[in-house]
């Protein structure tokens, strides 16, 4: 049941590192990241961009009809997201389709694979009540284009938030089988929330040019919006898991590998592939 | 799933000002979630500042059989169309 995620060691890590060359299809296309603002637009882009990527896999499956179609809005929205941050990160396109494994710094949470429904929406709590908390204070941020960016996907994000909530209700004082299932879901991607408050060197640059709000001042306040929903569900909050950390540094779950061959494939396949 | 939800009656006012129009309908288990997949099926595009959801099984319709006695008889009143004056440039929204 559970996905294997053994620990990276700094012997696995030199490994990669000298088979990068062979392994992967592109070398390097980007000057290493070094600034603490294009580190953290690559981070929230690579979010939005992996998550909008798992939402859509959704597309022509959902459980009804209307779901599908509010789960491919959810998708857009995110991919939108993605656009505009890898895009002002730099050529937003390259950094999507030509990065392998190891160069996106997206959190653990959202590469998480969709499971069943109730699955999906656990990680869409999980990982939009943390992004509108962010969001509503980065509206208050020193950088313009966060500013804007912020102010415009804050009230997308309220969506996502507020929907995958309703979701949660239903799910959870559903039936037995529904509450089963979202119990199952909130497992699965517990032990991911502590890698959405880790705050390593980059992050507490951008926290100092107060580009970023500091996720840790809400950490508490998240903690008890999904233990107010989960309330609401008549679920528990699931037991503290082993924390799992390591995706804004490149060190993903063998999961992220699957979705990136799915999604670029076309322009690997066909570069410069345009319509 | 959704074959076993009740069906909703979506009207969308397009802006302020407008009546709300029926244009479509949208499965959903209870109130809340039809407005929400109302405004996922139908709002996409900004067709709409405000949204109404009704179960459809609270609308009450005419019936078919009964179109003649309840429609036809209008057909013969032309003069209860306001059409037999010129009606001022300066009025609006006539």
């Amino acid at each position: 049941m559970a996905p294997s995620l053994p620990p990276i060691r700094p012997e696995d890590e030199a490994v990669a590192e000298k088979l990068r060359p062979n392994g992967a299809f592109d070398p390097r296309d980007d000057e290493p990241l070094g600034s603490a603002r294009k580190e953290l637009l690559v981070r929230l882009g690579d979010d939005a961009l992996i998550l909008g990527q798992r939402v859509s896999e959704w597309c022509g499956h959902g459980p009804a009809l209307e779901v599908d179609i509010s789960l491919a809005n959810l998708a857009l929205d995110l991919v939108g997201q993605a656009t505009l941050l890898l895009g002002q990160a730099g050529d937003g396109d390259r950094l999507a389709f030509h990065r392998d494994v190891l160069d996106f710094k997206n959190c653990l949470l959202v590469e998480q694979p969709n499971g069943d429904f109730a699955q999906t929406i656990a990680r869409h709590l999980l990982y939009t009540t943390w992004q509108h908390m962010l969001l509503q204070r980065m509206t208050g941020s020193s950088d313009r284009f966060l500013v804007e960016f912020a102010t415009k996907a804050v009230k997308e994000v309220a969506y996502h938030r507020d929907l995958a909530s309703e979701w949660t209700v239903r799910l959870g004082d559903g039936t037995e089988e529904s509450a089963r299932r979202m119990a199952d879901g909130l497992d699965w991607n517990w032990r991911f929330v502590p890698e959405l408050f880790e705050v390593d060197e980059i992050m507490q640059a951008a926290i100092d040019e107060e580009i970023s709000p500091d996720p840790r001042t809400f950490e508490d306040e998240y903690r008890s919006a999904i233990a107010a929903v989960l309330a609401d569900a008549k679920l528990d909050v699931p037991a503290e898991q082993r924390a799992i950390l390591g995706g804004r540094r490149g060190h993903h779950s063998e999961h992220l590998g699957h979705l990136l061959a799915v999604m670029q494939f076309l322009p690997r396949t066909y570069p410069d592939a345009t319509w | 799933m959704s074959g076993d939800w009740p069906l909703w009656e979506v009207f969308v006012r397009a802006k302020g000002g407008l009546s709300h129009r029926h244009v479509g309908s949208v499965h959903a288990p209870d109130a809340e979630l039809a407005l929400r997949h109302a405004r996922d099926t139908y709002t996409r595009r900004l067709e709409g500042v405000s949204l109404w959801v009704v179960p459809s099984a609270e609308i009450v319709a005419s019936d078919p059989d009964e179109a003649g006695e309840l429609f036809e008889p209008a057909e013969s009143k032309i003069y209860r169309h306001p059409t037999f004056y010129d009606i001022p440039d300066e009025v609006k929204h006539i």
